[in-house]
Protein backbone atom coordinates (compact mmCIF):
# COMPACT_ATOMS: atom_id res chain seq x y z
CA UNK A 1 0.00 0.00 0.00
CA UNK A 2 1.12 3.63 -0.96
CA UNK A 3 1.61 5.38 2.60
CA UNK A 4 -0.77 8.69 2.46
CA UNK A 5 1.41 11.88 2.70
CA UNK A 6 -1.37 14.05 4.61
CA UNK A 7 -4.16 14.48 6.40
CA UNK A 8 -7.23 16.51 6.93
CA UNK A 9 -6.09 18.97 9.94
CA UNK A 10 -6.96 22.37 12.05
CA UNK A 11 -4.41 24.56 11.61
CA UNK A 12 -2.80 26.02 14.98
CA UNK A 13 -1.07 30.00 15.32
CA UNK A 14 1.88 27.89 16.35
CA UNK A 15 2.45 25.90 13.04
CA UNK A 16 1.38 22.59 14.74
CA UNK A 17 -2.17 21.19 13.65
CA UNK A 18 -4.74 19.35 15.38
CA UNK A 19 -6.78 16.40 14.97
CA UNK A 20 -9.44 17.55 16.55
CA UNK A 21 -10.81 21.65 17.50
CA UNK A 22 -12.16 21.07 21.37
CA UNK A 23 -12.21 24.62 23.22
CA UNK A 24 -11.46 23.38 26.68
CA UNK A 25 -12.50 24.45 30.25
CA UNK A 26 -9.42 23.45 32.38
CA UNK A 27 -9.80 23.69 35.96
CA UNK A 28 -6.32 24.33 38.24
CA UNK A 29 -7.47 22.60 41.04
CA UNK A 30 -10.43 19.96 42.64
CA UNK A 31 -12.31 22.69 43.99
CA UNK A 32 -12.81 24.18 40.61
CA UNK A 33 -14.56 21.56 38.99
CA UNK A 34 -17.56 22.57 39.64
CA UNK A 35 -17.18 25.66 38.15
CA UNK A 36 -15.62 24.46 35.18
CA UNK A 37 -18.86 21.87 34.63
CA UNK A 38 -21.33 24.27 34.78
CA UNK A 39 -19.78 26.57 31.91
CA UNK A 40 -19.49 23.45 29.99
CA UNK A 41 -23.13 22.48 30.42
CA UNK A 42 -23.88 25.83 29.50
CA UNK A 43 -22.22 26.51 26.37
CA UNK A 44 -22.44 23.93 23.81
CA UNK A 45 -19.18 22.98 22.33
CA UNK A 46 -17.22 23.10 25.22
CA UNK A 47 -15.60 20.34 27.55
CA UNK A 48 -14.91 20.76 30.64
CA UNK A 49 -11.72 18.65 32.40
CA UNK A 50 -12.28 17.85 35.82
CA UNK A 51 -9.87 16.17 37.93
CA UNK A 52 -8.91 15.47 41.73
CA UNK A 53 -5.81 17.60 42.17
CA UNK A 54 -3.93 20.91 42.46
CA UNK A 55 -3.80 22.14 45.96
CA UNK A 56 -0.80 22.21 48.40
CA UNK A 57 0.82 20.24 46.06
CA UNK A 58 5.35 20.87 46.10
CA UNK A 59 8.34 20.50 44.57
CA UNK A 60 8.22 17.90 41.25
CA UNK A 61 5.00 16.76 41.95
CA UNK A 62 3.79 20.69 41.27
CA UNK A 63 5.89 21.11 38.94
CA UNK A 64 4.47 17.77 37.01
CA UNK A 65 1.02 19.57 37.90
CA UNK A 66 1.81 22.79 36.01
CA UNK A 67 3.43 21.12 32.96
CA UNK A 68 0.48 18.48 32.70
CA UNK A 69 -2.29 21.51 33.02
CA UNK A 70 -0.14 23.42 30.57
CA UNK A 71 0.46 20.80 28.30
CA UNK A 72 -3.36 19.69 27.99
CA UNK A 73 -3.95 23.67 27.17
CA UNK A 74 -0.86 23.66 24.30
CA UNK A 75 -1.78 20.56 22.83
CA UNK A 76 -2.85 20.97 19.20
CA UNK A 77 -6.42 19.51 19.20
CA UNK A 78 -7.46 22.30 21.40
CA UNK A 79 -8.33 25.22 19.40
CA UNK A 80 -9.52 27.54 22.80
CA UNK A 81 -8.74 27.17 26.40
CA UNK A 82 -10.59 28.56 29.42
CA UNK A 83 -8.26 28.02 32.91
CA UNK A 84 -10.33 28.25 36.27
CA UNK A 85 -9.02 28.26 39.10
CA UNK A 86 -9.78 28.68 43.16
CA UNK A 87 -6.72 31.49 43.28
CA UNK A 88 -5.10 34.01 40.76
CA UNK A 89 -1.29 32.90 40.91
CA UNK A 90 -1.41 29.56 39.75
CA UNK A 91 -3.64 29.98 37.25
CA UNK A 92 -2.08 33.25 35.90
CA UNK A 93 0.30 30.57 35.20
CA UNK A 94 -0.60 28.28 33.20
CA UNK A 95 -2.58 31.10 31.27
CA UNK A 96 0.45 33.30 30.73
CA UNK A 97 2.54 29.16 29.57
CA UNK A 98 -0.41 28.09 27.06
CA UNK A 99 -0.78 31.71 25.45
CA UNK A 100 2.87 31.15 23.99
CA UNK A 101 1.20 29.10 21.57
CA UNK A 102 -0.84 31.88 19.81
CA UNK A 103 -4.25 30.73 20.65
CA UNK A 104 -7.22 31.87 22.65
CA UNK A 105 -6.46 31.65 26.31
CA UNK A 106 -8.68 33.57 29.31
CA UNK A 107 -8.00 32.91 33.23
CA UNK A 108 -10.37 32.90 35.55
CA UNK A 109 -10.44 32.83 39.88
CA UNK A 110 -13.13 32.26 41.92
CA UNK A 111 -12.08 33.72 45.22
CA UNK A 112 -13.76 36.52 46.08
CA UNK A 113 -16.31 36.52 43.54
CA UNK A 114 -18.03 32.87 44.06
CA UNK A 115 -19.29 30.08 41.77
CA UNK A 116 -22.42 31.67 40.53
CA UNK A 117 -21.59 35.18 39.15
CA UNK A 118 -17.77 33.30 37.62
CA UNK A 119 -20.25 30.93 35.97
CA UNK A 120 -21.97 33.91 34.12
CA UNK A 121 -18.31 35.84 33.92
CA UNK A 122 -16.91 32.41 32.58
CA UNK A 123 -20.12 31.25 30.14
CA UNK A 124 -19.72 34.91 28.29
CA UNK A 125 -15.77 34.00 27.30
CA UNK A 126 -16.63 30.42 26.85
CA UNK A 127 -19.16 31.04 24.17
CA UNK A 128 -16.98 33.71 22.27
CA UNK A 129 -14.22 30.69 21.72
CA UNK A 130 -16.68 28.22 21.23
CA UNK A 131 -18.46 29.90 18.58
CA UNK A 132 -14.63 31.26 17.03
CA UNK A 133 -13.47 27.84 17.08
CA UNK A 134 -16.86 26.59 15.04
CA UNK A 135 -15.58 28.21 11.79
CA UNK A 136 -12.22 26.21 12.35
CA UNK A 137 -11.54 24.48 8.74
CA UNK A 138 -9.99 21.43 8.03
CA UNK A 139 -6.54 21.94 6.11
CA UNK A 140 -4.55 19.20 4.36
CA UNK A 141 -1.72 18.58 6.63
CA UNK A 142 1.41 16.32 5.88
CA UNK A 143 1.89 13.31 7.96
CA UNK A 144 4.67 15.01 10.26
CA UNK A 145 2.29 16.73 11.83
CA UNK A 146 0.53 13.42 13.19
CA UNK A 147 2.17 13.03 16.92
CA UNK A 148 1.34 9.79 17.76
CA UNK A 149 1.91 7.98 21.22
CA UNK A 150 0.88 4.74 21.92
CA UNK A 151 0.17 2.52 25.17
CA UNK A 152 -1.44 -1.09 25.11
CA UNK A 153 -4.04 -1.65 28.10
CA UNK A 154 -5.47 -5.39 29.20
CA UNK A 155 -3.06 -7.19 27.55
CA UNK A 156 -2.46 -10.55 26.92
CA UNK A 157 -0.48 -12.95 24.86
CA UNK A 158 -2.57 -12.08 21.59
CA UNK A 159 -1.45 -8.26 21.88
CA UNK A 160 2.75 -9.32 21.84
CA UNK A 161 1.85 -11.76 18.74
CA UNK A 162 -0.34 -9.46 16.84
CA UNK A 163 -1.68 -6.17 17.84
CA UNK A 164 1.36 -4.64 19.19
CA UNK A 165 3.51 -5.90 16.35
CA UNK A 166 0.85 -4.17 14.58
CA UNK A 167 1.55 -0.64 16.00
CA UNK A 168 5.10 -1.56 15.86
CA UNK A 169 4.58 -1.99 11.55
CA UNK A 170 2.64 1.17 11.90
CA UNK A 171 5.31 3.09 13.57
CA UNK A 172 8.17 1.46 10.58
CA UNK A 173 6.23 2.66 8.37
CA UNK A 174 5.35 5.63 9.52
CA UNK A 175 8.65 6.70 11.34
CA UNK A 176 10.11 7.99 7.40
CA UNK A 177 7.80 10.46 7.11
CA UNK A 178 9.23 12.70 10.08
CA UNK A 179 6.17 11.58 12.49
CA UNK A 180 6.38 12.49 16.48
CA UNK A 181 6.23 8.94 18.20
CA UNK A 182 5.56 7.94 21.53
CA UNK A 183 5.95 5.01 23.55
CA UNK A 184 5.94 4.75 27.80
CA UNK A 185 4.74 2.45 30.37
CA UNK A 186 8.80 2.44 32.57
CA UNK A 187 6.73 -0.43 34.56
CA UNK A 188 5.86 -2.36 31.55
CA UNK A 189 9.11 -2.82 30.37
CA UNK A 190 10.77 -4.72 33.56
CA UNK A 191 12.27 -7.35 32.32
CA UNK A 192 12.94 -5.93 28.91
CA UNK A 193 14.34 -3.05 29.79
CA UNK A 194 18.21 -3.93 29.04
CA UNK A 195 16.70 -4.94 25.36
CA UNK A 196 14.81 -1.58 25.66
CA UNK A 197 17.97 0.08 26.35
CA UNK A 198 20.06 -0.90 23.62
CA UNK A 199 17.20 0.53 21.18
CA UNK A 200 18.29 4.34 22.34
CA UNK A 201 19.47 5.69 18.89
CA UNK A 202 22.88 7.76 21.60
CA UNK A 203 24.30 6.56 24.26
CA UNK A 204 22.80 9.59 26.01
CA UNK A 205 19.34 8.64 24.86
CA UNK A 206 20.52 5.17 26.30
CA UNK A 207 22.07 6.21 30.14
CA UNK A 208 19.17 8.55 30.31
CA UNK A 209 16.48 5.46 30.17
CA UNK A 210 18.61 3.21 31.91
CA UNK A 211 18.83 5.95 34.78
CA UNK A 212 14.74 6.91 34.24
CA UNK A 213 13.96 2.74 35.17
CA UNK A 214 16.55 2.11 38.00
CA UNK A 215 14.91 4.97 39.71
CA UNK A 216 11.51 3.34 39.02
CA UNK A 217 12.96 0.13 40.50
CA UNK A 218 14.33 1.68 43.07
CA UNK A 219 10.72 3.53 43.89
CA UNK A 220 9.36 -0.12 44.03
CA UNK A 221 11.46 -1.65 46.17
CA UNK A 222 11.15 1.02 48.44
CA UNK A 223 7.54 0.91 47.99
CA UNK A 224 6.30 -2.64 47.64
CA UNK A 225 5.10 -4.55 51.17
CA UNK A 226 5.47 -7.65 48.97
CA UNK A 227 5.95 -7.28 45.55
CA UNK A 228 3.96 -6.31 42.42
CA UNK A 229 2.54 -9.47 41.08
CA UNK A 230 -0.57 -8.69 42.17
CA UNK A 231 -0.78 -5.84 40.05
CA UNK A 232 1.93 -6.77 37.08
CA UNK A 233 0.92 -8.93 35.18
CA UNK A 234 -2.90 -7.62 36.01
CA UNK A 235 -6.01 -10.72 36.63
CA UNK A 236 -7.19 -9.81 33.18
CA UNK A 237 -3.50 -10.03 31.88
CA UNK A 238 -3.14 -13.87 34.05
CA UNK A 239 -6.90 -14.44 32.88
CA UNK A 240 -5.68 -13.71 28.95
CA UNK A 241 -2.61 -16.56 29.02
CA UNK A 242 0.07 -13.93 30.54
CA UNK A 243 2.33 -15.07 33.37
CA UNK A 244 4.79 -13.07 34.25
CA UNK A 245 6.16 -9.18 33.93
CA UNK A 246 9.05 -10.25 31.66
CA UNK A 247 6.45 -11.49 29.44
CA UNK A 248 4.38 -8.95 29.49
CA UNK A 249 7.09 -6.46 29.13
CA UNK A 250 8.93 -8.24 25.68
CA UNK A 251 4.90 -8.06 24.41
CA UNK A 252 4.52 -4.23 25.31
CA UNK A 253 8.10 -3.36 23.38
CA UNK A 254 6.79 -5.14 20.10
CA UNK A 255 4.60 -1.74 19.72
CA UNK A 256 7.97 0.40 18.46
CA UNK A 257 8.79 -2.21 15.83
CA UNK A 258 12.29 -1.82 14.66
CA UNK A 259 12.36 2.05 15.68
CA UNK A 260 15.48 3.29 17.79
CA UNK A 261 14.24 6.06 20.65
CA UNK A 262 16.21 9.60 20.42
CA UNK A 263 15.46 11.08 23.56
CA UNK A 264 13.63 10.41 26.92
CA UNK A 265 11.27 12.48 28.30
CA UNK A 266 9.94 13.61 31.71
CA UNK A 267 5.90 12.94 32.37
CA UNK A 268 4.19 15.49 30.49
CA UNK A 269 7.27 17.00 28.45
CA UNK A 270 6.96 18.15 25.15
CA UNK A 271 9.44 16.59 22.69
CA UNK A 272 12.34 18.94 21.45
CA UNK A 273 14.51 16.84 18.99
CA UNK A 274 12.41 16.42 16.28
CA UNK A 275 10.07 14.19 14.55
CA UNK A 276 11.18 10.25 15.58
CA UNK A 277 10.13 8.19 18.27
CA UNK A 278 10.69 9.52 21.96
CA UNK A 279 10.49 7.31 25.29
CA UNK A 280 8.19 9.12 28.11
CA UNK A 281 8.36 8.27 31.42
CA UNK A 282 4.93 6.94 33.06
CA UNK A 283 2.73 4.98 34.68
CA UNK A 284 1.79 2.09 32.86
CA UNK A 285 -1.86 2.87 34.03
CA UNK A 286 -3.87 3.56 30.80
CA UNK A 287 -5.53 7.01 31.87
CA UNK A 288 -2.84 8.44 33.49
CA UNK A 289 -0.37 7.51 30.64
CA UNK A 290 -2.13 8.89 27.63
CA UNK A 291 -3.17 11.76 29.93
CA UNK A 292 0.80 12.70 29.89
CA UNK A 293 1.17 11.72 26.73
CA UNK A 294 -1.39 14.36 25.76
CA UNK A 295 -0.03 16.81 27.98
CA UNK A 296 3.45 16.32 25.54
CA UNK A 297 1.50 17.31 22.78
CA UNK A 298 0.26 14.64 21.11
CA UNK A 299 -2.52 14.35 19.25
CA UNK A 300 -3.58 10.87 18.34
CA UNK A 301 -3.28 7.71 20.26
CA UNK A 302 -2.72 4.18 19.33
CA UNK A 303 -4.01 1.50 22.14
CA UNK A 304 -4.30 -2.19 21.14
CA UNK A 305 -5.68 -4.47 23.92
CA UNK A 306 -6.18 -8.33 24.51
CA UNK A 307 -9.02 -8.43 26.58
CA UNK A 308 -10.35 -5.38 26.42
CA UNK A 309 -9.29 -2.03 28.04
CA UNK A 310 -12.24 0.47 27.46
CA UNK A 311 -10.26 3.83 27.98
CA UNK A 312 -10.52 7.09 26.03
CA UNK A 313 -9.07 10.56 26.83
CA UNK A 314 -10.58 14.17 26.14
CA UNK A 315 -8.64 15.74 23.76
CA UNK A 316 -6.63 13.09 22.06
CA UNK A 317 -8.53 10.79 20.24
CA UNK A 318 -7.65 7.13 21.24
CA UNK A 319 -8.20 4.52 18.52
CA UNK A 320 -7.86 0.77 19.62
CA UNK A 321 -7.15 -2.44 18.30
CA UNK A 322 -7.25 -6.23 19.13
CA UNK A 323 -5.92 -9.38 17.81
CA UNK A 324 -8.18 -11.28 20.49
CA UNK A 325 -11.20 -12.46 18.28
CA UNK A 326 -13.27 -13.16 21.26
CA UNK A 327 -12.65 -9.42 22.69
CA UNK A 328 -13.54 -8.35 18.95
CA UNK A 329 -16.76 -10.22 19.06
CA UNK A 330 -17.35 -9.84 22.51
CA UNK A 331 -16.94 -5.94 22.87
CA UNK A 332 -17.52 -4.58 19.47
CA UNK A 333 -18.32 -1.49 20.42
CA UNK A 334 -14.76 -0.50 21.87
CA UNK A 335 -12.68 -2.13 19.09
CA UNK A 336 -12.08 0.57 15.85
CA UNK A 337 -9.40 -2.11 14.48
CA UNK A 338 -9.93 -5.78 14.10
CA UNK A 339 -6.59 -7.45 13.28
CA UNK A 340 -7.70 -10.79 15.00
CA UNK A 341 -7.11 -12.25 11.33
CA UNK A 342 -3.55 -12.09 11.66
CA UNK A 343 -3.73 -15.58 14.84
CA UNK A 344 -5.87 -17.57 11.68
CA UNK A 345 -2.98 -16.82 9.60
CA UNK A 346 -5.37 -14.80 6.68
CA UNK A 347 -3.63 -11.66 7.22
CA UNK A 348 -0.25 -10.62 7.36
CA UNK A 349 1.60 -8.59 9.59
CA UNK A 350 2.34 -5.76 6.88
CA UNK A 351 -1.45 -6.20 6.04
CA UNK A 352 -2.34 -5.08 9.43
CA UNK A 353 0.06 -2.39 9.75
CA UNK A 354 -1.59 -0.98 6.61
CA UNK A 355 -5.18 -1.41 7.66
CA UNK A 356 -4.20 0.54 10.59
CA UNK A 357 -2.46 3.60 8.82
CA UNK A 358 -5.99 3.75 7.20
CA UNK A 359 -7.71 3.75 10.34
CA UNK A 360 -5.31 6.24 11.70
CA UNK A 361 -5.56 8.62 8.70
CA UNK A 362 -9.51 8.61 8.58
CA UNK A 363 -9.63 9.25 12.95
CA UNK A 364 -7.06 12.02 12.18
CA UNK A 365 -9.52 13.48 9.36
CA UNK A 366 -12.03 13.29 11.92
CA UNK A 367 -13.97 10.18 12.37
CA UNK A 368 -14.90 9.52 15.87
CA UNK A 369 -12.89 6.84 17.77
CA UNK A 370 -15.42 4.56 19.47
CA UNK A 371 -13.91 5.77 22.65
CA UNK A 372 -14.85 9.60 21.78
CA UNK A 373 -18.50 7.67 20.32
CA UNK A 374 -19.21 6.40 23.34
CA UNK A 375 -17.80 9.44 26.05
CA UNK A 376 -15.03 8.30 27.16
CA UNK A 377 -13.33 11.20 28.47
CA UNK A 378 -10.42 9.91 31.02
CA UNK A 379 -8.43 12.88 32.63
CA UNK A 380 -6.30 11.59 35.27
CA UNK A 381 -3.52 13.82 36.65
CA UNK A 382 -0.33 11.51 37.86
CA UNK A 383 0.49 12.66 41.39
CA UNK A 384 3.91 11.70 42.88
CA UNK A 385 3.59 11.61 46.25
CA UNK A 386 0.84 13.27 48.81
CA UNK A 387 0.47 16.78 49.37
CA UNK A 388 1.82 19.27 51.85
CA UNK B 1 -2.37 -24.74 4.79
CA UNK B 2 -3.62 -26.25 7.80
CA UNK B 3 -5.01 -24.64 10.47
CA UNK B 4 -2.58 -23.14 12.53
CA UNK B 5 -3.44 -24.12 16.29
CA UNK B 6 -0.50 -22.52 18.06
CA UNK B 7 1.75 -19.65 17.34
CA UNK B 8 5.67 -19.72 18.68
CA UNK B 9 7.50 -16.29 18.19
CA UNK B 10 11.06 -17.62 17.84
CA UNK B 11 12.87 -20.75 16.91
CA UNK B 12 14.35 -20.80 20.42
CA UNK B 13 11.59 -20.81 22.09
CA UNK B 14 10.20 -23.14 24.52
CA UNK B 15 6.63 -22.26 24.96
CA UNK B 16 4.19 -21.60 21.97
CA UNK B 17 0.77 -19.40 22.14
CA UNK B 18 -2.77 -21.30 21.24
CA UNK B 19 -4.47 -19.43 18.66
CA UNK B 20 -7.86 -20.95 18.36
CA UNK B 21 -10.71 -20.78 20.79
CA UNK B 22 -8.97 -23.84 22.84
CA UNK B 23 -7.27 -26.77 22.53
CA UNK B 24 -8.30 -30.05 24.09
CA UNK B 25 -5.96 -33.23 25.79
CA UNK B 26 -4.66 -35.53 22.85
CA UNK B 27 -5.15 -33.19 20.26
CA UNK B 28 -2.76 -33.31 17.65
CA UNK B 29 -2.10 -29.28 16.90
CA UNK B 30 0.22 -27.50 14.55
CA UNK B 31 2.08 -25.15 15.18
CA UNK B 32 3.76 -22.36 13.28
CA UNK B 33 6.96 -20.74 14.18
CA UNK B 34 6.85 -16.74 12.92
CA UNK B 35 10.37 -16.37 12.84
CA UNK B 36 11.54 -18.98 10.32
CA UNK B 37 7.64 -19.63 9.32
CA UNK B 38 8.04 -23.52 9.89
CA UNK B 39 5.82 -25.52 10.95
CA UNK B 40 5.67 -28.06 13.36
CA UNK B 41 3.44 -30.59 15.41
CA UNK B 42 2.81 -31.53 19.17
CA UNK B 43 0.00 -33.53 20.98
CA UNK B 44 -1.41 -31.62 23.92
CA UNK B 45 -1.76 -33.06 27.30
CA UNK B 46 -4.20 -30.75 28.94
CA UNK B 47 -7.43 -28.82 27.76
CA UNK B 48 -5.64 -25.07 26.91
CA UNK B 49 -7.77 -21.85 26.52
CA UNK B 50 -6.81 -19.08 23.49
CA UNK B 51 -3.64 -16.85 24.11
CA UNK B 52 -1.98 -19.18 27.11
CA UNK B 53 0.94 -21.28 26.39
CA UNK B 54 2.00 -25.00 25.67
CA UNK B 55 5.15 -26.86 27.09
CA UNK B 56 6.93 -27.53 23.61
CA UNK B 57 9.60 -29.83 25.63
CA UNK B 58 10.12 -31.29 28.89
CA UNK B 59 10.34 -28.58 31.28
CA UNK B 60 12.38 -29.47 34.69
CA UNK B 61 12.34 -27.28 37.87
CA UNK B 62 14.56 -23.94 37.66
CA UNK B 63 14.74 -24.28 33.92
CA UNK B 64 14.27 -20.82 31.94
CA UNK B 65 10.79 -20.45 29.55
CA UNK B 66 11.79 -18.71 26.52
CA UNK B 67 9.40 -16.60 24.64
CA UNK B 68 10.55 -13.69 22.02
CA UNK B 69 13.94 -15.83 22.34
CA UNK B 70 14.08 -14.05 25.85
CA UNK B 71 13.76 -14.89 29.13
CA UNK B 72 10.71 -14.86 30.42
CA UNK B 73 11.15 -16.11 34.03
CA UNK B 74 11.64 -19.58 35.49
CA UNK B 75 9.92 -23.12 36.10
CA UNK B 76 9.04 -23.88 39.48
CA UNK B 77 7.42 -27.05 39.04
CA UNK B 78 7.95 -29.86 36.45
CA UNK B 79 6.69 -29.55 33.48
CA UNK B 80 5.87 -32.31 30.53
CA UNK B 81 5.54 -31.26 26.40
CA UNK B 82 2.21 -30.51 25.85
CA UNK B 83 1.01 -29.32 29.40
CA UNK B 84 -0.39 -26.33 30.25
CA UNK B 85 2.65 -23.21 31.33
CA UNK B 86 1.23 -20.41 33.58
CA UNK B 87 1.06 -19.07 37.29
CA UNK B 88 0.57 -22.53 38.83
CA UNK B 89 4.13 -23.67 37.16
CA UNK B 90 5.59 -20.39 35.80
CA UNK B 91 7.38 -17.56 38.68
CA UNK B 92 8.81 -14.21 37.31
CA UNK B 93 12.83 -13.87 38.46
CA UNK B 94 11.82 -10.11 39.08
CA UNK B 95 10.79 -8.90 42.53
Amino acid sequence: MEIPKSFLGYKRENGRAGTRNHVIILPVDDISNACAEAVANNIKGTIALPHSYGRLQFGADLELHFRTMIGTGKNPNVAAVIVIGIEPKWTKRIVDAISSTGKPVEGFSIEGVGDIDTIAKVSKKAQEFSMWASEKQREECPMSDLWISVKCGESDTTSGLASNPTVGNLMDKLEPLGVHLCFGETSELTGAETVCEKRGKTPEAQAKFKKTWNDYNDFILKEATDDLSESQPTAGNIAGGLTTIEEKAFGNFQKIGGCQFIDVLEPAEEPTKGAGLYFMDTSSAAAECVTLQAAGGFNLHLFPTGQGNIIGNPIEPVIKLTANPLTAKTMSEHIDVDVSRILSREMNLSQAGDKLIKSTIRVANGRLTCAEALGHKEFVMTKLYRSA
Amino acid sequence: MSNTDIIIHDEKDNVGVVVIEKITPDQECNCWIMENDKSVSIQSKDEIPLGHKIAMIDLNEGDTILKYGHDIGKVVKNIKKGEHVHVHNVKTKKW
